[in-house]
């Protein structure tokens, strides 16, 4: 018997990440319209760890889900080509505060009865890398974040943790969440008879009333800016010019 | 008026300079009290250098053995406990910080601010999103304690002129056994500056081609007395290890010289450097994007150029 039923992924809908954004013009926001739209990298990541857990052996289901709008099944739609068994969206029309997406999760852990949450250490959108400790500290459940490597024994989860001093190695009981590292693996291309294969399967649509959450905005926007520019460099013919240049920036 | 609690980053001897940072942060406004708070196994050393920053008012010294490792989940809520007395907590934008505050705002019921770069005032603040690539201006609430990470690399570190008092506290908070601290693995360094606070930084790219080809970064480094950074590409590679990634998703550094060799400078890449004084770049594709922001460009073969450059930099 597996330890681990349901495993949960949160996939969030993000400006795919070779896509350049800028601000508009007239700074009411990102200039997104036609951009490309991707699963957030880090989310992608995660999917890849819990399809290798369940390919082990070491769970049964596989559960993504997101928040957003109708457009969003798009990117749960890609998860399920991936590989995963149905997905949920809880369809919300407005942008959501980290705390109230942890929530929002809290609520989807216990409906799933899941024994495993494992996410994006941040989205490449609001560079946030706040919702899975979030989600761990409501649920009252470890969490090991910045994951580059993770593996099971019962019910106790071994962790690599990448930190600023390297790496650190933490272990923590199930149920808990993970949150992934760019190292913890590759993610699988996805193959044309996957993404036939994915429409059959089951994605539930939900509200937020449905799990009895009461979105809250804390922080107020008062602008969005483009960030300042550095001035424009020099470039030099040789390595000499460069020794030169150094010196008179007295550098060296 | 403002009171600051300040969760330290240390490793159970020295203080982390991220801690200073978030002094510099929390000077910037107007303030009755800048606390730091040491959650440690024996912080004797780490509240004392805590106490001489320059702008803190009081250091509260936790000694706990369940401190030893520094795990989020200990720490939040004792941190949680202290936080009734303050109107704001702040962490450093590290690794150690990006853990922790999240699960300490949750716990109080509040909202995080990541990686503040400026404060307008007490409860208005700029941060960078979209991998820098925009800057929001957000107000928070007066009636919630404001709970938030500092980037770091927009304050440079309170000075050590001061002498704060310091107190002992015992903890209360029901600690959890849930998370254990097993060992941390770092094969980082040997004895060169650390890159989250050198002034000089030397990193290498992916066009470096090789683990054994970065002897010639190591080499450079040395030169300079720089320290050793890496792009995404090359950690990836395995030329370099994690701790050296600068960038949206690495460290976000500001050193005085920035040397890359061998970076083409992706957008993510460049967020993290947007703060360093000068920055180099050595690469042999003319059209690499780190061109646009570098201020000293060279076009060349980084395998001729870097050895001229050790050269020329003589001994």
């Amino acid at each position: 018997m597996t330890v681990i039923n349901t495993i949960l992924v949160p996939l969030k809908r993000v400006v795919d990440a070779n896509v350049r954004v800028r601000v508009k013009a007239d700074g009411s926001g990102m200039a997104l319209d036609g951009v490309k739209m991707s699963i957030n990298p880090f989310d992608e990541i995660a999917l890849e760890e819990a399809l290798r857990i369940r390919e082990r052996g070491e769970a049964d289901e596989i559960v993504v889900a997101t928040l957003g709008a109708q457009v969003c099944s798009q990117q749960l739609r890609g998860g399920l080509a991936m590989g995963a068994d149905r997905a949920i969206l809880v369809e919300v029309d407005r942008e959501l505060e980290p705390l109230t997406v942890a929530r929002t999760l809290l609520a989807l852990v216990q409906r799933e009865d899941s024994q495993l949450v494992i996410m994006g250490k941040q989205a490449i959108d609001g560079d946030n890398n706040q919702t899975g400790q979030m989600l761990a500290a409501l649920w009252g459940r470890p969490q090991a974040t910045f994951a580059s490597h993770l593996s099971f024994n019962g019910g106790v989860a071994t962790a690599m943790r990448e930190v600023d001093a390297g790496l650190e190695v933490i272990e923590v009981d199930l149920p808990a969440v993970v949150t992934t590292d760019l190292r913890l693996n590759e993610p699988r291309y996805t193959k044309l008879p996957d993404i036939l294969k994915a429409k059959k399967k089951p994605l539930e649509t939900i509200t937020l009333d449905e799990l009895q959450v009461e979105p809250e905005t804390q922080f107020r926007v008062l602008g969005i800016e483009p960030p300042a520019q550095r001035p424009r460099g020099v470039k030099v013919g040789s390595v000499d010019e460069l020794v030169q240049a150094l010196r008179q920036k007295e550098l060296i | 008026m403002a009171r600051v609690l300040i969760v330290a980053e240390h490793d159970g001897r020295s203080l982390n300079p991220s801690t200073a940072k978030c002094v510099s942060c929390a000077r910037s406004f107007e303030t009755s009290a800048i606390d730091i708070a040491v959650l440690a196994g024996d912080g004797g050393a780490v509240a004392a250098q805590a106490a001489a920053l320059a702008g803190v008012t009081g250091v509260i010294r936790v000694d706990h053995p369940a401190n030893e490792g520094a795990l989020a989940a200990v720490a939040a809520p004792q941190v949680c406990e202290m936080a009734a007395d303050y109107t704001h907590v702040f962490g450093p934008s590290t690794t150690f910080g990006k853990d922790l505050m999240p699960r300490v705002a949750a716990l109080l019921g509040v909202g995080q601010l990541s990686d503040i770069m400026s404060a307008e005032s007490a409860w208005r603040f700029k941060r960078p999103f979209y991998a820098g690539n925009a800057i929001l201006t957000v107000e928070a609430p007066q009636d919630r304690p404001v709970v938030a990470t500092v980037r770091t690399a927009s304050y440079q570190a309170a000075e050590s002129t001061g002498k704060a008092p310091i107190r002992e506290q015992s903890v209360d908070a029901a600690l959890p056994a849930h998370t254990r601290f097993i060992e941390t693995r770092s094969d980082s360094g040997g004895g060169r500056p650390d890159l989250q606070t050198a002034a000089r930084v030397v990193p290498g790219g992916r066009g470096v081609g090789s683990k054994e080809n970065f002897e010639l970064i190591y080499r450079l480094a040395d030169k300079l007395g720089a320290a050793i950074g890496a792009s995404r590409a090359a950690v990836d590679s395995g030329y370099a290890g994690n701790e050296l990634q600068v960038g949206q998703t690495g460290k976000i550094i500001a050193p005085q010289l920035y040397v890359a060799v061998g970076i083409s400078g992706a957008i993510q890449h460049l967020t993290g450097i947007k703060d360093a004084g000068v920055i180099v770049a050595i690469n042999t594709d003319a059209e690499a994007p780190l061109f646009e922001v570098a201020d000293i460009g060279l076009v060349a073969d980084l395998f001729a150029a870097v050895p001229e450059l050790i050269e020329a930099l003589g001994g």
